[in-house]
């Protein structure tokens, strides 16, 4: 069915359809209104699941691992602060291997206390061992969630779907939200090992020696590899089941581009329209959208990218110190690629600034122009945007 | 009955763990397993109580069990309670033993959200009145004048009252034991089983290395601190309604201090302060009894 709702409101649909048996939460703008829509369906006995409304972020992913662990469907989500007071609890959900699903709302991380859309709080969780989706649209969004599902309790690794506050969050468009029997055929009742079985007793998550230590460590990045293939398939399957499907990045004529510009979430469909345009013109610029950042899909990157004499990354966050996180990890991952390109990283609508046409426009002609590609980020904001 | 019962108990506790000799931690989880019997699900978190239960591949209980984080021991019970329930296993309790710095300090956030919930799970506080898993450090549950680590003076403030506040949450029951009661102490663990909701026991758990004392020292120093008033045992149903358990000899609270090296540096004033909090401590509980005492 075809409704027009909000980035959150298509989220929480996606939870309901997943049948999560436990949701536990607390508020925090924007996420508030996925718990909000949770919480009235629940009240209405439509929801299915269980819901605990917990003191913290921090209990509530507590809850979530928990539960994951003695074998049910777990949901939680969150933003910014909230994100990062989880921090602990991110680490302990993907070391003891739980499939735990969680949406994170970007939003700037105090300080200065601010409510807009920036990228930081995630990726400053990208050491935790999360599975990271960023979406570009509510479509996605709603996808994701379901997709996340599969992946996370197959793969026995957490997944956050990642996205934006008030573009995704807030703003409404049309969704397709499929019907209960088809999401029920795609993602069928969770299977994962239940810890605490009375017939089976066993010590879950003991004190372990430094060797033993090393190996969990080597099994997780393991599974990080296997979530490649996983992500994959279950990105096909949704596309021959529902229609629609996304890959770890989408490239849009980066075939004899001379110019590739690499976007994130909503910054991408601002970017098509730009792109589009001057091709037109006769420019050869393409487009790199990235989806999946952990496990970072270096291998795909690496095809696309490997013929592009120039790429310019746009990032909406910043590691302090150095530059936009989705530069630095790109960077990495073409170190080693055949034709080195010359990757020029571009900080763009942080803090919820705006990113409009034009000023990507100053990106590509910026990109294009430039001699020499420079180790700093360059910051490009509108005109007394300050 | 109880008699009985304690004597021939389901023994869930391996031979061999990983605490001090004579630990008083490990006597009580033995004695709260025993009365819960194998059907049950229990969570530890980081303290002396996630050592004695065993580092990989050992364990020292035989009953399933989740070594949680350290501040989540009542959402992570409250959790796993919540997903047997999804599950239609609802009768198959869960039980967390933390340590009084995973409760009274760090975890009381997380203790009280459940609490207010009324979460169903029972709670068990191994209080050995220091952060002794980290060496002997102070927490909120050391009493007043008590050496430690970080009190090399003497503890300044006196022991935060975790009964009141979790009497204060209106939970249906909340109980004090020590395992110089063991009846008492496998009464409360079995009435507890029975109940549905947030039920928390407050445990003192004697720790010869962090009070100083000799290794045969923790029963006979947990029946002092209970006949001298410092530990009463009592239990607080719907938050309201107390009961004393034991009437206890009334004795001078030196019988209990000087057991301790501890409190050995403690002079006259300090031990009559001591004296003082018990005695008014006594009254104020004696006075919130439904029972004549
Ligand atoms: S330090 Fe104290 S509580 Fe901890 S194991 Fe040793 S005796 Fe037991």
């Amino acid at each position: 069915m075809r409704k027009f709702i909000t980035g959150n409101h298509a989220v929480a649909e996606a939870v309901r359809l997943c049948r999560t048996q436990l949701v536990a939460a607390y508020p925090i703008t924007p996420q508030t209104p996925i718990y909000e829509k949770l919480s009235d369906w629940e009240a209405a006995g439509e929801l299915g699941g269980h819901m605990m409304r917990t003191e913290s972020e921090h209990s509530a992913m507590a809850a979530c691992l928990s539960a994951s662990l003695a074998g049910i469907r777990t949901f939680t989500a969150t933003s910014s602060q909230g994100l990062a007071l989880m921090h602990e609890m991110l680490h302990f959900a993907s070391g003891c291997r739980t499939a735990v699903v969680m949406c994170c709302v970007n939003r700037t991380m105090a300080a200065p206390w601010a409510f807009w859309s920036d990228q930081t709080d995630s990726l400053s969780q990208r050491d935790t061992g999360w599975i990271q989706i960023y979406c570009e649209n509510n479509q996605e969004a709603l996808d994701s969630v379901i997709q996340a599902f599969r992946v996370a309790e197959q793969v026995l690794l957490p997944c956050m779907v990642v996205i934006e506050a008030n573009f995704i969050s807030h703003f409404m468009e049309p969704v397709e939200v499929p019907s209960q029997r088809r999401v029920d055929s795609f993602l069928p009742q969770i299977n994962i090992p239940k810890r605490f079985e009375l017939e089976n007793p066993g010590f879950a998550v003991p004190v372990v020696s430094q060797a033993q230590y090393q190996r969990y460590r080597k099994l997780s990045q393991e599974a990080m590899a296997y979530a490649l293939e996983v992500i994959e398939e279950v990105d096909q399957e949704f596309g021959d089941t529902f229609g629609r499907h996304y890959g770890f990045v989408e490239e849009v004529g980066t075939e004899g581009a001379e110019l590739v510009l690499v976007t994130t979430a909503t910054i991408t469909s601002t970017a098509r329209v730009v792109i589009e345009r001057l091709r037109q013109e006769g420019h050869k610029i393409g487009l790199v959208k990235i989806r999946v950042f952990r496990p970072f899909p270096v291998q795909t990157l690496k095809k696309t990218l490997d013929s592009a004499p120039k790429i310019a990354v746009i990032d909406r966050n910043i590691s302090l110190g150095r530059e936009g996180i989705f530069c630095s990890e790109l960077k990495a991952g073409l170190i080693n690629a055949s034709a080195r390109a010359h990757v020029q990283g571009y900080l763009a609508g942080i803090g919820g600034t705006n990113v409009s046409p034009s000023l990507i426009e100053r990106i590509v002609k910026d990109a294009l122009s430039r001699e020499d590609i420079v180790d700093e980020p360059i910051w490009i904001a509108e005109e007394n945007s300050c | 009955m109880l008699v009985q019962d304690s004597a021939q108990p389901e023994e869930i506790m391996r031979p061999g763990h990983a605490a001090c000799p004579g630990c008083g931690v490990a006597i009580g989880m033995r004695m709260v397993l025993r009365a819960l019997g194998k059907r049950a699900v229990v969570v530890v978190v980081p303290s002396c109580v996630a050592v004695i239960s065993g580092p990989y591949p050992h364990a020292a209980f035989e009953i399933p069990m989740f070594h949680s984080a350290f501040e989540i021991a009542a959402p992570t019970a409250a959790a796993i309670a919540c997903a047997l329930k999804v599950q239609g296993k609802d009768d198959i309790p869960v039980l967390t033993f933390a340590g009084d710095g995973g409760t009274f300090d760090i975890g009381l956030q997380s203790l009280s959200g459940a609490a207010d919930r009324n979460e169903d799970f029972i709670y068990v506080c191994m209080d050995n009145e220091a952060y002794m898993n980290t060496g002997i450090q102070v927490s909120s549950a050391t009493p007043q004048y008590a050496w430690t680590g970080t009190s090399p003076r003497g503890n300044v403030r006196g022991k935060k009252q975790i009964m009141e506040i979790m009497a204060a949450h209106r939970i249906p029951y909340a109980a004090t034991a020590c395992i110089g009661f063991p009846e008492d102490l496998q009464m409360k663990v079995k009435k507890a089983r029975t109940i549905r909701g947030t039920r928390f026991l407050h445990l003192l758990s004697p720790c010869p290395t962090g009070w100083k004392m000799e290794e045969h020292m923790a029963p006979k120093v947990a029946v002092a601190a209970v006949e001298t008033n410092i530990f009463p045992l009592y239990e607080v149903v719907d938050g309201l309604h107390y009961t004393i358990n034991y009437v206890s000899k009334s004795l001078p609270v030196e019988t209990y201090l000087n057991m301790q090296g501890r409190f050995s540096h403690l002079n006259r004033e300090e031990i009559q302060a001591i004296q003082l909090e018990a005695d008014r401590a006594w009254a104020v509980l004696k006075g919130k009894t439904n029972n004549k005492v």
